[in-house]
C-alpha cells in the first residue's frame, strides 16, 4: 500500500490519428524456415512511447517477428521500417533497437556491473560517463549491492532485473522484451509488470513485449496485437480486446467466455441506436445489440462472459433480457469470485460468474438447484468469424 | 559434483533384518577397494619403484641394477646408501638437459599449432546445424579409434622425399621435376605428425565447451553493439577457456613423452626425451639411468597434470 | 544459425586432414607395385603375402588374445571405479583414487610402460602375455571409467530409488536396474578399451617378454625398415575391423534409442 504511483497518465491513442507516423512498421513480412511458415504476410504499426503487445499461443511467431526487428533474423519477404527508413540492411549490432531475451542471456564471466556496461563501452562512452550510466541503471532495478557479484551469484528476479538494466543502458529507441517475466512466480510478476509500465513511462520509450501470459498484456499495454499461426488476427486496446473480440478465436484465448452456434433470424436496425441481431441456438431465442454484417440465416458463434451473466432462483420480470434455465451442475469457489456452472434443459452448459460480496460459506444457491441465467442485450456478442 | 553427499543406497525398514543391509555395506566396500587396490599396486606403486631404482648403480646383470633397498627394516642403510649419481650425470651430461628443453619446446609448439586448427574446427562444428553435429563429432572420433602408430606411418609414406607430397607437388607444378620435398626427419615433420595424431584430443574439450554455450549470448552482445568478430574475442573466447586449458593440458602432457612421432618421423637431430629415455632403456640398457630420467619429466609434468586433473573433476 | 561458408571450408580442410593419410594408405594397400609412389594396378597380392607371414599372424593372434582379456577386465575394474567415483561421495583417499583414475590417461607412456615393467622385475614375475595384459588392463581401466562415469553422472538417480523403495536389495538393483540402463557405455568403454590395446606400442614394449610380440611391435619393428605394402594391408585390415566395428556399434546404440522412442509414443497412444 506504501507503493508511490507514477505520474498521472494521459489518454495516449496515437493509432487513432490519422496524421501520425509509425514509428516501426513491420510492411507485408513472411519468414520461413524451410518449407515451414514462421509469419506469414504480417503488417503492423507501432507508435512511439507505445507499450506494445504481441501475444499469442507458444510457437505463433511472436519471437521471430521480434528477432527481425533486432535483426537476428532476416525477413524472408516484406521489408521493416523504423521511422520511415528500412532497415534490411543494418546489421543487429548497429540497430538502435536492444533487446531483454528471454533466457536473459547475461554474461557468465562478467559481474553484474560489467554485463551492464557492456553495451556502453562498445559506444566508445568515456569510462566516467559509463560509470554513472550504469550507477543509474543499477538504481533504477534497485540491484546497487549486488553490483560486484556474477550472474550464478544472483536470484531468478535479481537476474530479471540485471538483463532489464543491460539493455535499457543504452537508452534504446526501441525495447525489445520477449517474456521478460517468464521465469518469475506470479506475485513478483505482478509487481516487476508495475514496475516495467513506470520505467517505461518515466523513460519515454517505446517497449515491445511478447507474452503468452493474456494478463500480463492487458496490465501494461498500450495496445495489443493477438497473434495465431503467423498471422495477426486482431490490433487493439486491452479493453477493446476484452469486450469486443472480433472473432472467436480472440474471444476464447483472452479470459473466460461461453460461446454457443447459433444462426441469424432476423437483423434489426434502429435509427440512432446500434442494430439488433435475433439469434436461433437450437431452440434458445438470444438477442444481442450489436452492429454486424451478419445476415439472416447465416452461422454465427453467440458469446458471453461469465461475469455479465446474472444468476438467479427467480425468473426475470423484464422481458426484454435473455434469460435460459437450468440445473446447478458444479460450484467453483475463486476467492473473490464463484463460477456456477449450469446445465441448461438441452444439454448445453453455461457459466455465470458472481462476486462473492458478502462473507458467507454456504451461498444462497448450491448444487442441484434450478436456476435462472440471464443477460442484458448488450452484454453478448455475435462473432461472425 | 565432486561434493555430492552420500547418496548410496541405504537400507530402510523394509530391509534391516534381513541381510541386505550387511551385504550392501560389503559390496560396496567392494566396489571401491578393487579397482583402488588395482591402481596402487599397478599404478602407484611402480613409480615408487621407478624412483627407487633411479637411486640405484647401473650393474651389467638383468634385471640390471643393483638394488639399494631390500627389506623394510633397513631404512637406515637405504638413507646411507642414497645415490644420486644418476642424476648428477643427467645434469652434467647437456644432452639430457636439451633433450627435455627441446620436448618442452616440441610440446609447446604442437599445442600452440593445435589450438590454432582445433579451435576453427570446433568453433565450426558447434556452429554447424544440430542434424549433422553428431555426424562431424563421429568423424572427428572415427580416426582416434584406428591405431596411433598406423596413422603416424601413413605420413612416411606421403613425407618422404620419394613420397606423394613430392609427386602431388611435381604434378601441380610447384616444385621442378628434380626437386623433392625435404619435410621427413625434420622437426616438421614432428610437428605434422603431432598435431596430425593429436587434433581429436583438442578438438573434442573445445567442441564440448563451445557447444555448451547459448548462442544467445552472442545474439546479446551483438544485439547490444557488439560486431561478430569483437563478440568472439569477448564472450566465445572467455567462456571456452575450460575447453582450452583441457585441450592443451591433454595434448602437451603426452606430447612431451612421446615416443613413436619423433622415432619415425623425426631427425637423427630431433630431440626428444621419450626416444631418450628409451634409448638408454632399449639401446643401452642403463634401467637407473632410464628412470631417473623418467623420475625429471615426471616431475616436470607435475603441474600441467594437476592443473589437467582439476580440469576434469570442475567438468564431472 | 546462418551456415557460414568460412566454417565450412575450415570443415572440409580439417576432415581431409584428418582422412588423407588413412585413404592414401588403404589405396596403396592394393598397389600391385612394390614402390609406394608407383601406381601398378590393382592387386590382392599383398594381402596373400600378408597371410602366408606367419610371424605377422601370430603376433596378431596374440593381440587379439591381449585385446580381449585386458577389455573384459578394464571394463569391470573401470566401472567399478567409476561407480565409487559418481555414487560413493566422499571416502578415505578419494582424492588419490581419483587422482589415479585421471594421471593415465595424459601419463606419457614411456613412463607408465617403464614402471610397469620395473614392478614386474621387482615382483619377480617372468614378462610374457599376463604382464602386457596387467599392463593394458591398468591403463584402459581409467578410460573405461572416463567414459562410464559420464553415462552415471546423467543418471536418473529416482529409478534406483524406485526400486530399493518396492524393496529390492541394493546388489539386485545394481544388475536389474542400473547396469542394464548404463549397459551402453560400459560395451562402448570395453570397446575403446579395446581398440586402446589393439593400439599400444610402447606400453607393451616394455612390459612384453620371449614369446608374447603384439603386432604394433611386428608392426613397428617392420615400419623402421621402411614403408611396404605389406604393412599397408595388414593396416587396412586393422582400419576396416576398427571402423566396421564402431559403425555397427553406433547402428544398434541408434537402433535400440529408435526402439525406445518407438515403445514409448505405442505406450503413450495406449494410454490416451
Ligand atoms: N531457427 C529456426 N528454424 C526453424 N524453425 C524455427 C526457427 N525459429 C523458430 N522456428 C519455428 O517457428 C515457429 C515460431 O517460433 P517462435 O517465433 O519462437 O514462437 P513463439 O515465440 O511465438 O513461441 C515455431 O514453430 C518454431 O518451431
Ligand atoms: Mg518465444
Amino acid at each position: 500500500m506504501a507503493k508511490t504511483l507514477g505520474p498521472v497518465k494521459r489518454k495516449f491513442s496515437p493509432w487513432m490519428d490519422p496524421a501520425a507516423e509509425p514509428f516501426i512498421r513491420f510492411e507485408n513480412i513472411t519468414k520461413r524456415f524451410g518449407t515451414f511458415t514462421a509469419v506469414d504476410n504480417l503488417t503492423l504499426d507501432i507508435y512511439e512511447r507505445e507499450f506494445f503487445s504481441l501475444l499469442g499461443p507458444s510457437g505463433c511467431g511472436k519471437t521471430t517477428l521480434m528477432r527481425m526487428l533486432a535483426g537476428f533474423e532476416e525477413p524472408t519477404e516484406g521489408r521493416i521500417l523504423l521511422q520511415g527508413k528500412d532497415i534490411s540492411n543494418v546489421p543487429p549490432y548497429k540497430r538502435p533497437t536492444n533487446m531483454m531475451f528471454q533466457s536473459y542471456a547475461l554474461f557468465p564471466h562478467m559481474t553484474v556491473e560489467k554485463n551492464i556496461a557492456f553495451g556502453l563501452e562498445q559506444d566508445k562512452l568515456s569510462k566516467g560517463e559509463i560509470a554513472g550510466r550504469v550507477e543509474e541503471m543499477l538504481k533504477l532495478v534497485k540491484l546497487e549491492q549486488f553490483a560486484k557479484r556474477k550472474p550464478n551469484q544472483l536470484s531468478g528476479g535479481q537476474r530479471q532485473r540485471v538483463a532489464l538494466a543491460r539493455s535499457l543502458a543504452k537508452r534504446p529507441k526501441v525495447l525489445l522484451l520477449d517474456e521478460p517475466l517468464g521465469a518469475l512466480d506470479k506475485k513478483l510478476r505482478e509487481e516487476t509488470q508495475f514496475e516495467l509500465m513506470d520505467i517505461q513511462h518515466s523513460l519515454g520509450l517505446t517497449f515491445l513485449i511478447v507474452t503468452h501470459d493474456q494478463e500480463e498484456a492487458m496490465t501494461v499495454s498500450d495496445r495489443i496485437a493477438v497473434m495465431d499461426k503467423g498471422v495477426i488476427v486482431q490490433v487493439a486496446t486491452p479493453a477493446e480486446i476484452y469486450e469486443a473480440p472480433n472473432s472467436r478465436y480472440v474471444a476464447d484465448f483472452i479470459g473466460d467466455i461461453n460461446i454457443v452456434e447459433a444462426a441469424v433470424k432476423e437483423t434489426r436496425s434502429a435509427l440512432g441506436a446500434p442494430g439488433l441481431v435475433e439469434l436461433d441456438s437450437k431452440g434458445l431465442s438470444l438477442a444481442v445489440e450489436q452492429e454486424c454484417a451478419a445476415v439472416r440465416g447465416d452461422t454465427v458463434a453467440f458469446a458471453i462472459r461469465p461475469e455479465k451473466v446474472r444468476i438467479s432462483a427467480d425468473p426475470p420480470l423484464d422481458r426484454s433480457v435473455n434469460a435460459v434455465h437450468g440445473e446447478v451442475w458444479d460450484i467453483g469457489y475463486l476467492g473473490d469470485f464463484s463460477v456456477f456452472i449450469v446445465k441448461l434443459e438441452d444439454g448445453r452448459v453455461m457459466r455465470a460468474a458472481q462476486a462473492n460480496v458478502s462473507r458467507l460459506v454456504d451461498r444462497p444457491i448450491t448444487f442441484g438447484d434450478m436456476v435462472w441465467l440471464t443477460w442484458p442485450v448488450e452484454a453478448g456478442l455475435v462473432l461472425t468469424r | 559434483m565432486a561434493a555430492s553427499s552420500d547418496t548410496a543406497p541405504k537400507t530402510n525398514a523394509k530391509t534391516t533384518g534381513d541381510d541386505g543391509g550387511h551385504s550392501a555395506g560389503l559390496s560396496r566396500w567392494l566396489v571401491v577397494a578393487i579397482p583402488y587396490l588395482w591402481l596402487a599396486i599397478f599404478f602407484v606403486a611402480p613409480f615408487l619403484i621407478i624412483f627407487k631404482i633411479s637411486l640405484s648403480d647401473t650393474a651389467i646383470a638383468i634385471p640390471p641394477y643393483t638394488p639399494v633397498f631390500e627389506g623394510f627394516g633397513a631404512i637406515g642403510d637405504f638413507v646411507s646408501q642414497l645415490d644420486f649419481e644418476n642424476y648428477v650425470f643427467l645434469t652434467d651430461d647437456p644432452l639430457y638437459i636439451e633433450a627435455y628443453i627441446s620436448s618442452l619446446k616440441i610440446a609447446l609448439v604442437s599445442t600452440v599449432l593445435l589450438l590454432i586448427v582445433g579451435y576453427p574446427m570446433a568453433l565450426a562444428m558447434a556452429r554447424a546445424s544440430s542434424t549433422i553435429r553428431p555426424t562431424l563429432v563421429m568423424l572427428v572420433i572415427l580416426p582416434f579409434w584406428t591405431s596411433f602408430l598406423i596413422r603416424v606411418y601413413a605420413w612416411i609414406g606421403i613425407l618422404k622425399p620419394d613420397g606423394l607430397l613430392t609427386l602431388l607437388l611435381h604434378a601441380i607444378g610447384l616444385m621442378g621435376p628434380d626437386d623433392q620435398v625435404q619435410i621427413f626427419r625434420t622437426d616438421t615433420a614432428v610437428y605434422i605428425g603431432m598435431v596430425y595424431s593429436y587434433l581429436p584430443f583438442m578438438v573434442l574439450p573445445l567442441y564440448s565447451a563451445l557447444e555448451k554455450m547459448d548462442h544467445s549470448l552472442i545474439e546479446a552482445a551483438n544485439d547490444l553493439g557488439c560486431p561478430p568478430w569483437k563478440a568472439f574475442w569477448k564472450i566465445t573466447f572467455p567462456l571456452s577457456l575450460p575447453g582450452v586449458i583441457a585441450g592443451s593440458m591433454i595434448c602437451f602432457i603426452p606430447i612431451t613423452g612421446e615416443f613413436v612421432i619423433p622415432d619415425l618421423l623425426g631427425g637423427a637431430d630431433t630431440l626428444m626425451i621419450g626416444k631418450t629415455l628409451w634409448t638408454e632403456f632399449f639401446g643401452n640398457r642403463d634401467w637407473p639411468l632410464a628412470s631417473a630420467v623418467a623420475v625429471v619429466l615426471l616431475v616436470l609434468l607435475v603441474v600441467p597434470i594437476m592443473v589437467f586433473q582439476n580440469q576434469q573433476k570442475k567438468v564431472a | 544459425m546462418k551456415p557460414s561458408r568460412f566454417d565450412a571450408t575450415v570443415l572440409a580442410l580439417c576432415f581431409a586432414f584428418l582422412y588423407a593419410p588413412i585413404v592414401i594408405l588403404i589405396v596403396y594397400s592394393f598397389n600391385a607395385s612394390r614402390l609406394v609412389t608407383v601406381w601398378g594396378g590393382f592387386s590382392l597380392n599383398w594381402y596373400k603375402v600378408m597371410w602366408s607371414n606367419q610371424g605377422l599372424m601370430d603376433a596378431a593372434w596374440i593381440t587379439a588374445r591381449v585385446g580381449v582379456i585386458s577389455a573384459t577386465l578394464g571394463t569391470v575394474l573401470g566401472t567399478l571405479a567409476a561407480l565409487a567415483l559418481v555414487r560413493f561421495g566422499r571416502f578415505p583417499g578419494r582424492m588419490l583414487f581419483s587422482g589415479m583414475i585421471y594421471a593415465p590417461l595424459v601419463m606419457p607412456e614411456v613412463i607408465t610402460g617403464l614402471s610397469l615393467l620395473l614392478l614386474f622385475v621387482a615382483l619377480g614375475v617372468d614378462r610374457g602375455f599376463w604382464t602386457v595384459t596387467i599392463a593394458h588392463t591398468t591403463f584402459t581401466m581409467c578410460y573405461v571409467a572416463i567414459v562410464v562415469q559420464s553415462r552415471l553422472l546423467t543418471f536418473d538417480r529416482s529409478l534406483e530409488e524406485a526400486a530399493l523403495d518396492l524393496g529390492c536389495p541394493p546388489v539386485k538393483t545394481f544388475f536389474r536396474i542400473t547396469l542394464p540402463l548404463i549397459l551402453p557405455a560400459v560395451l562402448a568403454g570395453w570397446m575403446l578399451a579395446f581398440s586402446l590395446s589393439l593400439d599400444d606400442l610402447v606400453i607393451a614394449s616394455f612390459t612384453t617378454g620371449p614369446g608374447a610380440t603384439t603386432l604394433p611391435i611386428k608392426i613397428y619393428s617392420q615400419v623402421r625398415l621402411g614403408v611396404t605394402p605389406e604393412i599397408n594391408a595388414i593396416c587396412t585390415i586393422l582400419i576396416a575391423l576398427v571402423t566396421l566395428g564402431v559403425i555397427a556399434a553406433s547402428i544398434s546404440t541408434k537402433r535400440a534409442e529408435l526402439r525406445r522412442i518407438r515403445d514409448e509414443h505405442l505406450a503413450v497412444r495406449n494410454a490416451t
